[in-house]
């Protein structure tokens, strides 16, 4: 048991015990590793336990020098960089495991360990999911179990009571831990240029669309972004989510025309608009979406001339912004030379049969709005097919092949053959692109949008009118527009939990939902904002950052302080005599009926002066007296000898004398 | 960290204390470790990290460490308060050994201690848990240089449990000694002692000694050759056989025989042999100047022989070379 500092050693146990650490701290990071990374990783840690196990050599510092190199190399070669945040970690990775070849003092292992929390913040890099937050926790709780074990002087490891006493440790430092995310004064923006991959790898809108594009994205069930509205949200129909306007087609791809800064405000909106607080999930874009028109809009922000809502920096961030659109709108300008132009746009010589067609049906319709009629009544009336897997296109004449020869499409293109019809009709149109409809959630009470509601409409100009919006997928299927895409497509619609037909799995994924929404919005999206307005919520007035700092520094010296006097009380009340305690009952018991115990007389005195004094109570007195003698001056002390003392003294009863 | 421990503690000598000693939160500092400080810089890049990238979960992360630093600081103060010291007595050593104090840690009931250490000065560290409500003992190790009475001065009690983050120690001073004989030097018993007729006149214990002198009781110490197994399996009561080869038989080592060495040299020699002469069971007698132990055998003898041979123009009251400035 007893052992000197100076012979430091890492037993095989406490050997696993580190790695099994390492492993879980690299395990999330494994699928983004190149593989001879994770493989090394393995190795090194292999070859840790049987060096450990047999006492093998660590290797020289040539050989780590050497390794450390070719670590370099090798990240350098997978990656193109060793800066960065994926070459970041995966050199972190590689530092951890080598750091293994060289555990030979207490300070190595210590610095190994703080190594591993570090890499745990580098995870919530990719990912800050309450799932991988619940993961960390465990590691957390795993590597401080392993700082005990390997700062203990002990050569066995005792794993279990560490086990037990870190997360004891860990549960006390849970509220300070709280009270330091509250209030440590946050400071908005980065201190320094991020790294250029430090947003890859998120799905969304593009700003073009080729045929498939949107139905590509319409298998994913990820969230696009929630929305809470004030008040009752309006009907699904309703809910068309702008996003990047597209007027240049290429006989192939649409793509937009580069953004233009509203100048004038040229609708007239018509009261109640309608209040919405949008949660915007990270796409690294600038785009942000909003019903038609927005009215009132955050900072930040601007609408362009095809009022498509931006933002000044790429979102980079889960954002939230508030947002009053107004449904009911009537245009009153023209369109410019210029805008007429562009939306009237078309590559030359391809899909000659849709010209005819556009000439064609133009000629039998009187105005524009006949027109328009006549087409989604063709939509809606030959045998088109709405449907996520559509036959492929060819690259020429698209829009011909599918009207005459496929007609089978996604929104994408039914959206691009109204748009080319109506522009070889002579009417200006362009295609837009967003999300359309939502599930709501009557659990968080907020609606849903995923980037399985990706859609693309259009929009034709009217002489009078202005930009008015036929979505002719709605033609097509109009449940796709008034209840959504499960309804419209029950049998290629993404899968997942959440379009499930069980109510059970739908509301638990709803309810599942509702958590992560929860999660979100007051941990991940706990910021500079939100402090300061919890701050004025709590009625404390403007949270500068000095005022955080002096009520965060006297909360977490309060609560410190706390946990100081509860540890003195347990060691207070584990002091505490409990043998002595209980004759002191017993004692008091006798006081009240006249038989008090003198300073100077010993317990076997009092008993036979009890006696004689009450010789009824002779038997119990005894016993008492007897085994608190034993408690008070035997060998060793016995719970179930106490126990037994205190059960007899609770149950002693001294009667009034009844003179 | 050593140097500044170092200088804290130099600030109160108290001198002994009256034991038990009870290690009150008063008299216990605390400091971060090297380890304790190389913790809080990874949390200061994990900070910085977390406000560049503002992530949440990085501030989180950052803030629970922080606060599991706090936390354990008042769990290492704790794991040292409220035990309970006191020394037991120490078995003498010859100079040039370590004198080891064995010092009792009494844990409190209800509250376990763990890896609690005891250093003195730069000799070493060791550790121990006491469950509890328990005792455990520790080695104060102290290097006896010269004969005497080795006071061991104070000693530090610390420990870094939970994480090794922070150190928390005290000082403690018993009034504890321990004896220190003179170091046998590495010469043999001479030849000129032992004649002339080595073999028969002084092996006083020998079997076969002729010259019995008579039975008395047993004392501890005696030599199990020299007891009268006969006589005791008869009665109940141990005697003692005594030899008595006469006052010219017994050895003499006498301290002006060795002319011509210097005090403590003469003390070594000496000691070695009183030690040989034990060894072998010859019964002998000491003179030293102005002193002298009369000639007998056994364990009790040599330990007498022994201690006057250590406290030699030393007497009592010297205190050894920690405390001896105070």
């Amino acid at each position: 048991m007893i052992r000197r500092r100076a012979d430091f050693s890492l037993s095989p146990a406490k050997t696993l015990w580190l790695l099994l650490a390492q492993a879980l701290v690299i395990a999330p990071h494994a699928p983004r590793l190149p593989m001879w990374i994770t493989l090394t990783s393995i190795a090194i840690a292999v070859w840790r336990y049987l060096a450990s196990r047999w006492q093998w050599r660590a290797p020289g510092r040539v050989t780590r020098i050497l390794l450390l190199a070719l670590a370099l190399a090798g990240v350098l070669a997978s990656y193109g960089t060793v800066f960065g945040r994926d070459a970041g970690v995966a050199l972190l990775v590689l530092a951890l495991s080598l750091k293994l070849l060289e555990l030979t003092q207490l300070r190595d292992v210590m610095l190994y360990l703080f190594l591993g929390y570090f890499l745990i913040t580098t995870s919530f890099l990719y990912s800050q999911s309450m799932a991988l937050a619940g993961y960390m926790l465990v590691v957390v709780l795993i590597l401080t179990s392993a700082l005990m074990v390997v700062s203990h002087p002990a050569r066995e490891a005792r794993i279990r009571p560490r086990l037990r006493q870190s997360a004891s440790l860990l549960l006390q430092a849970l509220p300070v831990a709280l009270l330091l995310f509250l209030l440590f004064p946050r400071v908005s923006g980065p201190l320094w240029n991020l790294p250029k991959d430090a947003h890859h790898g998120i799905t969304g809108l593009s700003d073009s669309m080729s045929p498939g594009s949107i139905s590509q994205l319409s298998r994913s069930d990820a969230v696009a972004f929630r929305v809470d509205f004030d008040g009752e949200p309006p009907a699904n129909a309703e809910l068309y989510w702008r996003g990047p306007v597209l007027s240049h087609y290429n006989g192939e791809t649409w793509s937009a025309a580069p953004p233009r800064r509203l100048r004038r405000s040229e609708f007239h909106v018509q009261p109640p608009g309608v209040h919405y607080t949008v949660t915007l999930e990270p796409h690294n874009r600038l785009w942000l979406f909003a019903l038609d028109v927005p009215g009132s809009i955050p900072n930040d922000s601007y609408l362009t001339q095809d009022y498509q809502l931006l933002a000044r920096q790429r979102v980079e961030q889960r954002l939230r912004y508030s947002v009053t659109s107004y449904l009911k709108h009537t245009e009153g300008a023209r369109l410019s030379h210029y805008e007429r132009r562009v939306a009237l746009q078309l590559p030359a010589g391809e899909n000659p049969l849709t010209r005819a067609l556009a000439q064609r049906l133009r000629a039998s319709s009187g105005n524009d709005a006949g027109l328009v009629a006549a087409v989604l009544r063709m939509f809606r009336q030959q045998p088109f097919v709405y449907t996520l897997n559509p036959p492929l296109l060819p690259t020429h004449n698209g829009a011909d092949a599918f009207l005459f020869n496929t007609r089978r499409g996604f929104c994408e293109h039914y959206a691009s053959a109204f748009v080319l019809i109506m522009r070889d009709a002579g009417i200006p149109a362009r295609v837009v692109t967003g999300y359309q409809g939502g599930q709501y959630n009557p659990i968080g009470g907020y609606l849903i949008v995923r980037q399985s509601d990706a859609h693309a409409w259009t929009e034709i100009w009217l002489r009078g009118r202005g930009w008015v919006r036929v979505d002719p997928t709605a033609a097509v299927a109009p449940s796709r527009v008034e209840v959504g895409i499960e309804a419209a497509l029950p049998n290629e619609a993404p899968g997942g939990l959440v379009f499930s037909h069980n109510s059970l799995l739908r509301h638990v994924a709803l309810m599942w939902d509702s958590l992560n929404n929860g999660w979100n919005q007051w941990v991940l999206g706990y910021d500079n904002n939100r402090q300061t307005r919890l701050w004025s919520q709590l009625g404390l007035g403007n949270a500068s950052w000095q005022w955080l700092a002096s009520a965060l520094a006297l909360t977490v010296s309060g609560a410190l302080i706390v946990l100081f006097g509860y540890l003195t009380l347990r060691q207070r009340g584990a002091n505490r005599d409990r043998v002595r305690d209980a004759y002191q009952r017993f004692c008091r018991k006798l006081e009240r009926r006249g038989l008090a115990r003198a300073a100077q007389e010993g317990p076997l005195d009092y008993v036979r002066r009890v006696t004689r004094a009450r010789p009824e109570l002779a038997g119990r007195a005894r016993r008492i007296t007897q085994l608190y003698i034993a408690l008070r001056y035997g060998p060793t002390p016995n719970a179930a000898q106490l126990h037994k003392l205190r059960g007899l003294i609770r149950r002693f009863r001294v009667r009034r004398v009844r003179r | 960290m050593t140097s500044l421990s170092e200088r804290l503690s130099t600030r109160k000598l108290k001198g002994p204390e009256s034991e038990p000693v009870r290690l009150t939160a008063r008299r216990i500092y605390i400091l971060p470790t090297r380890h304790g400080v190389l913790f809080a810089l990874v949390l200061l890049v994990m900070l910085f990290g977390a406000i560049n990238y503002n992530n949440s979960l990085g501030y989180a992360l950052t803030f629970l460490l922080a606060a599991l630093g706090m936390v354990t600081m008042l769990h290492t103060q704790h794991n040292l308060a409220g035990t309970v010291l006191h020394s037991q007595t120490c078995a003498p050593v010859f100079a040039g050994q370590n004198a080891n104090f064995p010092i009792c840690l009494d844990a409190p009931a209800g509250t376990a201690r763990y890896a609690i250490a005891i250093d003195s000065r730069g000799f070493g560290a060791r550790f121990t848990d006491v469950a509890a409500g328990r005792s455990a003992h520790l080695p104060l190790s102290v290097p006896a240089t010269v004969r005497g009475r080795l006071r061991p001065g104070r000693f530090k009690v610390y420990s870094e449990f939970p994480l090794g983050l922070f150190h928390a120690w005290s000082w403690v001073e018993f009034d504890m000694s321990c004896l220190v004989y003179p170091r046998p030097d590495d010469s043999t018993l001479p030849q000129t002692l032992l004649s002339p007729d080595p073999g028969e006149a002084l092996r006083s214990t020998s079997a076969g000694c002729e010259d019995f002198h008579g039975l008395r009781s047993y004392r501890p110490g005696d030599s199990p050759r020299q007891i009268a197994w006969k006589h005791a399996a008869r009665s109940d009561a141990l005697l003692t056989k005594q030899f008595v080869g006469g006052a010219g038989r017994s050895l003499w080592l006498d301290w002006e025989q060795l002319d011509g060495l210097m005090a403590e040299a003469r003390l070594s020699r000496l000691t070695r042999w009183v030690l040989d002469c034990h060894r072998a069971g010859y019964r002998y007698g000491l003179r030293l100047p102005g002193r002298i132990v009369e000639a007998d055998s056994g364990e009790m003898h040599k330990r007498q022989c022994l201690e006057m041979l250590a406290l030699f123009e030393i007497g009592s009251s010297r205190r050894s070379r920690t405390t001896a400035a105070a």
